[in-house]
């Protein structure tokens, strides 16, 4: 697992996966998204050199782009997928705490969080905290809404419907 | 009745338009026989086209009728299908049988009105809504070499604008502000 991180700026998704093609490295899932000024790579790769190798290759290429680069061993392969039986979509007046209550009220029923998105909306002076989580849970509808039922006092609204995936 | 293969990306046949059906014979009723045996065969398809088992005809099986608490009109065989009428827009994650392992979000239409022919090449037509449109639309785009995955959207894409103003008590239909 790759992960990189640091100003935005173009070519950077360019200049590191042509790096990692010229040695023989295959990618696989990856999340790249500009958050606040920044730009954030994790990717999965297989290489065929081990890990030591990787990370020669890739400092000077972080080095030139500003990137800071880390890199963890990670299992499985390329692509392991799960499939969100779950949508939650959250928002609320923008303020601390929000992420953490309402994650932790799932996470009490042992939600899975595959994907979380999140973005503060409205007016600067009346900022709105929105969240989308897909994820996975065994429980019924009916125990997750009553699980996050206490936050509606709290000004955060919680919609928790389920994910039906179409295959055709 | 025999289950055939089905074609999977990156099969080009895929991409190939399909012909409208003009013979409304037993040969077409056996052709569904085995589309309908294959979707079955699967895991839980709720449509196929027949495209995907590399038989190019305008012929589609939809049947959502498996799953809880969604608007239906049964198991449906629609030969010539076309959609004329769309309404409204959502996001909903989508599957194919010919692109395995891989699931991603599409808009589609909400709400479809849609004429076809049955095997017998008798007219129908239907109103259709949610669930059961989506997969109406899934199925009609292999009959022109259209996969879900030309469609997929990031949800950031448009889902937070969406979000702020359907939550508004009262702002149905007025804009964000
Ligand atoms: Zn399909």
């Amino acid at each position: 697992m790759l992960t990189l991180v640091g100003e935005d700026r173009p070519g950077i998704v360019a200049r590191v996966t042509s790096a990692l093609t010229e040695v023989g490295c295959n990618l696989g899932e990856a999340s790249m998204i500009r958050l606040g000024s920044s730009f954030t790579i994790m990717l999965m790769v297989a290489c065929p050199s081990p890990g030591a190798e990787l990370e020669q290759i890739l400092t000077p290429v972080a080095a030139e782009l500003h990137l800071r680069l880390h890199l963890d061993p990670a299992g499985g392969g390329l692509h392991r997928h799960l499939v969100p039986n779950i949508q939650v979509r959250v928002m609320g007046a923008d303020r601390a705490g929000i992420v953490a209550a309402v994650t932790g009220a799932l996470a009490r029923t042992g939600f899975n969080i595959l994907e979380l998105e999140s973005d503060v909306a409205g007016d600067p002076e009346r900022p709105v905290y929105i969240m989308n989580i897909q994820g996975c849970s065994e429980r019924t509808l009916e125990t997750l809404r009553e699980a996050v039922a206490g936050l509606g006092a709290e000004g955060i609204a919680v919609d928790i419907a389920p994910v039906e995936t179409l295959i055709g | 009745m025999a289950i055939r293969i089905i074609l999977r990306v990156p099969d080009e046949r895929l991409r190939q338009e399909s012909e409208p059906v003009t013979r409304f014979d037993a040969a077409l009723r056996l052709a569904i026989d085995d589309l309908e045996e294959t979707r079955q065969s699967g895991p839980a398809a709720v449509g196929i086209a027949a495209p995907q088992i590399g038989w190019f005809q305008r012929v589609v099986i939809v049947d959502v009728s498996t799953k809880k608490g969604v608007a239906n009109h049964g198991h449906l065989i629609l030969i010539n299908p076309e959609i004329e009428h769309w309404e409204g827009y959502d996001i909903g994650r989508e599957g194919c049988l010919s692109v395995p392992d891989y699931t991603g979000n599409v808009i589609r239409a909400t709400r479809i009105r849609l004429s076809a022919q049955d095997p017998q090449g008798a007219p129908l037509a239907f109103e259709m809504e949610g669930f059961e449109a989506r997969a109406v639309q899934h199925e009609l785009d292999h009959l022109d070499g259209l996969l879900f995955i030309d469609r997929v959207v990031s949800r950031r894409t448009d889902l937070f604008q969406r979000k702020v103003y359907a939550a508004r008590p009262g702002a149905a239909g007025g804009k964000p502000t």
